[in-house]
């Protein structure tokens, strides 16, 4: 209220105001009278709401805050410059791909082939440098093939009228994998070009390339979120589709954007993981599209679409490498770990609706006071 | 004052149904004028018509005296006709200035395409603090999401945003529907203001408190048709309630009958 009421004191020259609005229709006055007055007495509930609200927003990244914390005291290994870049290394190609699902479940949607995505652009890239392609040309192609899966997603979801994106990315799923397996004839393509091999496995001193990759990746999208108009028709198109078309959103481009821009994060993801095989596998990023829609969600995303940001995908990426890492030091039985992801998939999706809920009585709240 | 936003003859069918027979229509700058009817009555399709919605099969539409065709709500949009739907058409995850320029956001620099670039952010918010402030319009947190607000609150952005951006005529279907008695208030201040302001309103609303209260002029329509116009006051609710339900004759409400000594004989 303050800051709306300065901005447009000195916004707003006195004699642009109309003559009519100045005379404060008597009514108006009253009425604001009495929410100050309410104001008075109701603002200590008003602030704890606001307050856990904000504690539910940062929730994510105190809880990866805390896991560390506890890790280290857990285990000397831990915090180690070896373990902090394996961990690194364990989630960069999950935290990029989870940056990519981010854009899509922020339309309100869901891609299920990134990790299948995933096989064909690695096996596709070992095949073109097998065949004697230079390094720019095989990650041009595997970016390419990424790019390309994205699009026939949101091609098909678009312009072929689907009720939800579920199904075409289910059915791009099975076919790109199926295509890796024939391509490689099941077996992984060994051998990449030294630039992937360098990005997906190399290092400078502890801290892996991947991660460089991962941090590069997730400044560009926030920047494009937060500061272009694309972002911001990105999350018009989530909050509200129907009002987005109606003021001119280009809806239909921007969701065929994000499909195509999510597979492509696929194939920046494909170059992690070849690059750690060194080799292309049909088999790789097998389950991948489900950790990173794990990660978009516990790392505070919703899944109505609309809410999410590129930290929060970083962090739940993060929040999963931490715990499958910390696990098998403190030789936790291996079975059990899905098991623990499933069950902080429950949590962040309950403490989802723990904000809305929140959020309404603040709604509420608010009308009481105005 | 000037004719806003004038239509002639305006006539649509859907199928075998005519939802518009030859209504003529005209509101002026400076003007609340109420669009009353039944369920049915026409209203809806005659706003969607004005809107850019759907598109008149016969008839003219003028805006500022010039001869118009709104073939897209965008089009509608670019001749300063903004309507505010009942489902409001708010971003509950956006702030009040980024719902404001929901796809016709400020941003440079032009030479690239309108996708990649850099919103004008500050700018947005200035304009959009400046609107606010014009009418009288105080929020309790003008940087919060639309989603965290008042149904009084979200009804009272959408109508500015729309006055905001409205060089002609701002069209509102039943805006006070939803809200309780003082958040009705406020939405009619706000429509009082935008009178004042200069701008052509035309309310759909059922609340007949709200409209003798606001309207300068009600047009009453039944079957597609307009069937009677009135200056809305206590005295001329009754008859325009007889020309919603049309049964003038039943219903009147003249004031020999007032006067007469055998008391009411109206129903």
């Amino acid at each position: 209220m303050t800051s709306l009421a300065s901005a447009g004191d000195e916004a707003v020259p006195t004699a642009a105001r109309p003559a009519a609005s100045i005379s404060t229709p008597a009514t108006t006055t009253a009425g604001s009278t009495t929410a100050d007055h309410h104001g008075a007495r109701g603002d200590g509930r008003y602030r704890l709401l606001r307050v856990a609200l904000q504690v539910i927003r940062l929730g994510p990244v105190l809880i990866l805050v805390g896991l560390v914390a506890a890790m280290w005291r857990l285990s000397p290994v831990f915090l180690t410059t070896g373990n902090a870049g394996n961990v690194l290394s364990q989630s960069a190609a999950i935290a990029v791909l989870a940056v990519g699902q981010l854009l899509v479940i922020l339309t309100r949607g869901i891609d299920l082939s990134v990790g299948s995505t995933i096989a064909l652009a690695s096996v596709v890239g070992a095949i073109v440098f097998q065949h004697g392609a230079n390094g720019p040309v095989v990650i041009m192609v595997m970016l390419a093939v990424g790019a390309a899966v994205g699009f026939v997603n949101g091609g098909f979801f678009v312009w072929g009228r689907l009720p939800h994106p579920f199904i075409i990315t289910l059915a791009t799923l099975s076919a790109a994998r199926g295509l890796a397996l024939q391509l490689s004839g099941g077996q992984p393509k060994r051998g990449v070009t030294s630039i992937v091999k360098t990005l997906g496995g190399g290092s400078v001193r502890w801290v892996p390339y991947s991660a460089f990759l991962m941090i590069g990746v997730a400044v560009l999208v926030a920047i494009m979120l937060k500061r272009l108009v694309w972002g911001r028709w990105i999350y018009a198109t989530g909050g509200n589709a129907e009002a987005a078309r109606r003021t001119g959103v280009p809806v239909k481009s921007v969701l065929i954007s994000v499909y195509a821009l999510c597979g492509l994060l696929a194939g920046v993801a494909a170059i992690i993981t070849s690059g750690r095989l060194n080799a292309g596998s049909p088999t790789s990023g097998n389950l991948a599209e489900l950790d990173s829609i794990a990660a978009v969600i516990i790392g505070g995303a919703s899944f109505l679409g609309g809410r999410g940001t590129v930290v929060n995908a970083l962090v739940g990426a993060l929040m999963i490498g931490v715990i499958r890492n910390g696990m098998n030091l403190l030789n936790v039985n291996a079975f059990l770990q899905p098991i623990v992801i499933g069950a902080v998939i429950v949590l962040a999706v309950e403490t989802d609706v723990i904000r809305a809920r929140l959020e309404e009585r603040f709604r509420v709240r608010q009308a009481e006071l105005s | 004052m000037s004719v806003a936003l004038a239509v002639r003859g305006a006539t649509k069918r859907f199928g075998a149904v005519l939802a518009l027979d030859n209504v003529d229509l005209e509101v002026h700058s400076g003007e609340v004028l109420a669009l009353l009817g039944d369920n049915g009555a026409g209203k809806s399709t005659l706003i969607k018509c004005i809107s850019g919605v759907h598109r008149l099969d016969a008839g003219e539409i003028e805006i500022g005296g010039v001869p118009v065709t709104l073939s897209s709500p965008a089009v509608a949009r670019a001749h300063g006709v903004e309507t505010v739907y009942q489902d409001l058409a708010l971003f509950d995850n956006l702030d009040p200035s980024a719902n404001f320029y929901a796809g016709r956001e400020q941003a440079g620099p032009k030479w690239l395409p309108r996708p990649l670039r850099v919103l004008r952010r500050q700018a947005m918010q200035h304009a959009t603090t400046e609107v606010l402030d014009r009418l009288q319009v105080t929020l309790p947190d003008g940087a919060a999401n639309v989603g965290l607000m008042s149904g009084g609150q979200r009804q009272v952005i959408a109508v500015a945003r729309a006055a905001a951006f409205a060089s002609n005529v701002v069209i509102l279907d039943e805006p006070t529907a939803a809200l309780g008695v003082r958040e009705s208030r406020r939405v009619l201040d706000l429509i009082l203001r935008l009178r004042s302001e200069g701008h052509a309103v035309i309310v759909i609303s059922h609340a007949m408190d709200h409209v003798t209260e606001v309207a300068d002029r009600a047009m009453v329509m039944r079957r597609g048709r307009v069937v009677g116009e009135e200056i809305p006051s206590p005295d001329s609710q009754g008859r325009i309630v007889a020309l919603i339900v049309g049964s003038a004759n039943e219903f009147a409400d003249p004031p020999h009958h007032r006067t007469s000594p055998h008391g009411s004989t109206t129903v």
